[in-house]
């Protein structure tokens, strides 16, 4: 289409008429976005408090007797709390062994920094659990970590550690060192050093990664259901599917519950991070 | 100790402010050293050894592992299963990655580029959900939602009996995981598209060009960067996704089967550990070809910058 001034003016209707159109089809295609993401969490929010939940979601007879499904299940809370287990210890190794790490990387010239940072990164990237599947299990089996949940923390926190030391020492270098030169002026030692100035400077850095990890450890599936054998051990990602893959007919009130109380931690960090702290890449990720 | 007093370069860190000291500075880098070598370094190098093995989970080759050299790899080349899960590996990272995450992500960012308010916090938050929700509750939410006689697309499309995860096990897992994971393609380009001045948009509008001549001419040269990383990330996630395992499990009859479930399948399932290991060394080179690439554009985009 060519617009030189001449042809503005018999244009203009046509040009008012497309705009139109194009905000009809912008509504149009967000709604269509819309009920595509919401349509399959309709029913983690209607079931659970639905007398008769079937796998359809429909507005529920609301009730909340199902939720005394979660107590008749002895498996049911026990592999939350393993969640909670697995999720606290990993986010303290990883924010504990990442924040010393970032802050020698940060503060001292050792040799071969560079290189040290930028082999981490590429081989956090290129190890998945995935891909090491076969040697993670051959590994634990011969450390003695099967059906170990240490053995699962200490997988995860390997796997995470790379970039939690990539997003700290970032922090740390941010952050000014003319606090720490006057606190050795006075004769405080490193040690003290950290605690009382470093940590308190980075705490926004050191809540960053250890939600990052939670919500990673969290929502884990495969780690755990390599490792660990019974059921008594697994945390909530693992019972969750074997609610719905084993013995016959699946309870379904004991699934939606059971969904939901898992669901929530994540859903409400996520609310608290996103209000407190926006939950969006500014400007582009980070160069 | 001397690092004290030499002075501060470019972008490299301030000196020893906390006289820490080179010894303590190694004290300190030891225990997550430690963790990332035995949990990260070791299972990679290991997996070229157990590649190379006929190591099983049971039976004779169990005690007894023996060295037979490449024989894994020229029996995952002749194998019709391995070549047919590459292929529906590829289609999965082209369809749901590619095109669903990108695609998709980049037309909600697009559409929602000048909007502020309840609307755009609301498409945001369902997006980002579905992205933040445990995978196995998610694959439930999938299974019920697909299920053949009471799911409620065939209920809201009236069309009960269709059984999407038996007759359509592929197109399933593509869209679930387009469904899955277009949240971070969404702010990817959202905040891409800050980067792009309204007023040229402004302008190439009022000149009468099309939305399509706006993409190409006005958006597109501005966050090419932004939409090579974000191919570049979420086909390496694709990639190594299990998810696709609590959904269909590879099935029916292998239609669904990626590299990752083939390899749960071979290895843990079937205790063919070294032939599992040389497949797992196989997606290893793949995900480090695309590391590299990625690396590379980001140290050159660091140049230019």
């Amino acid at each position: 289409m060519t617009t030189d001034t001449a042809t503005v003016e018999p244009t203009r209707p046509t040009v008012a008429v497309r705009h139109v159109l194009a905000r009809i089809g912008r509504y149009t295609f967000l709604c269509a976005v819309l009920a595509f993401f919401a349509l399959p969490l309709l029913w983690l929010a209607t079931a659970p408090f639905d007398d008769t939940p079937t796998v359809t979601a429909s507005l529920p007879r609301f009730t909340l007797d199902n939720f005394r499904a979660l107590l008749d299940n002895p498996y049911a809370l026990g592999s939350l709390l393993n969640s909670v287990y697995l999720a606290a210890g990993t986010a303290a190794l990883v924010v504990t062994f990442a924040a010393l790490a970032a802050y020698a990387l940060s503060r001292v010239r050792v040799p071969g920094r560079d290189a040290l940072l930028y082999g981490l990164l590429l081989l956090s990237s290129i190890v998945t659990g995935t891909a090491t599947m076969v040697p993670l299990f051959e590994l634990a089996f011969r450390l003695n970590l099967i059906d170990s949940r240490l053995g699962v923390i200490l997988i995860l926190s390997g796997g995470l550690l790379p970039a939690a030391i990539f997003i700290l020492k970032d922090f740390m270098d941010s952050t000014p060192t003319s606090y720490e030169e006057s606190a050795r002026v006075f004769g405080a030692s490193p040690l003290q050093i950290m605690r009382h100035i470093v940590v308190p400077l980075v705490r926004p850095g050191l809540a960053t990664v250890g939600v990052w990890a939670v919500a990673n450890v969290w929502g884990n599936f495969l780690v755990p259901f390599l490792l660990l054998r019974g059921p008594d051990k697994a945390p909530a990602a693992v019972i969750m599917y074997t609610l719905y893959t084993e013995g016959g007919q699946a309870d379904l009130r004991l699934l939606s519950t059971f969904s939901l109380l898992y669901s929530l931690p994540v859903a409400l960090m996520f609310v608290f991070v996103s209000s407190r702290y926006g939950f969006r890449f500014h400007g582009g990720i980070k160069r | 100790m001397v690092e004290g007093a030499r002075p501060v370069t470019g972008a490299s860190p301030a000196p020893d402010a906390a006289g820490l000291g080179r010894a303590r500075a190694t004290g300190f880098l030891v225990p997550a050293m430690v963790l990332i070598l035995v949990f990260l370094v070791v299972p990679a190098a290991w997996t070229i050894y157990l590649g190379v093995t006929n190591y099983r989970l049971t039976g004779l080759a169990a005690a007894h592992p023996e060295v037979v050299g490449l024989d894994n790899y020229t029996r995952a080349l002749g194998d019709e299963r391995f070549r047919t899960s590459l292929l529906l590996t590829l289609q999965f990272v082209l369809g749901s990655a590619v095109i669903g995450q990108a695609g998709l992500g980049f037309a909600i960012a697009f559409a929602l580029r000048d909007r502020r308010g309840p609307l755009r916090r609301v498409v945001e938050g369902f997006v980002l959900l579905s992205w933040i929700l445990p995978s196995s509750v998610v694959a439930f939410l999938w299974i019920a939602l697909l299920d053949r006689d009471a799911g409620t697309l065939n209920a809201l499309l009236g069309i009960p009996g269709t059984a999407w995860l038996l007759d359509h096990p592929m197109l399933s897992i593509i869209v679930f995981n387009t469904w899955r994971g277009t949240a971070f393609s969404m702010m990817l380009y959202a905040a891409a598209l800050e980067n792009v001045p309204r007023s040229h948009l402004e302008t190439a509008r009022l000149a009468g060009a099309s939305t399509w001549q706006q993409l190409r001419d006005v958006v597109f040269p501005r966050i090419r960067g932004h939409v090579l990383t974000n191919l570049l990330l979420i086909s390496l996630w694709t990639f190594n996704d299990f998810a696709p395992f609590l959904i269909t499990a590879g099935g029916p009859e292998q239609r669904s089967e990626i590299l990752p479930v083939y390899v749960y399948k071979v290895a843990l399932s079937g205790g063919e550990l070294g032939f599992g290991a040389a497949i797992s060394f196989v997606m290893l080179l793949i995900n480090l070809v695309i590391a590299l690439v990625y690396l590379r554009m980001l140290g050159r985009r660091k140049e230019s910058a």
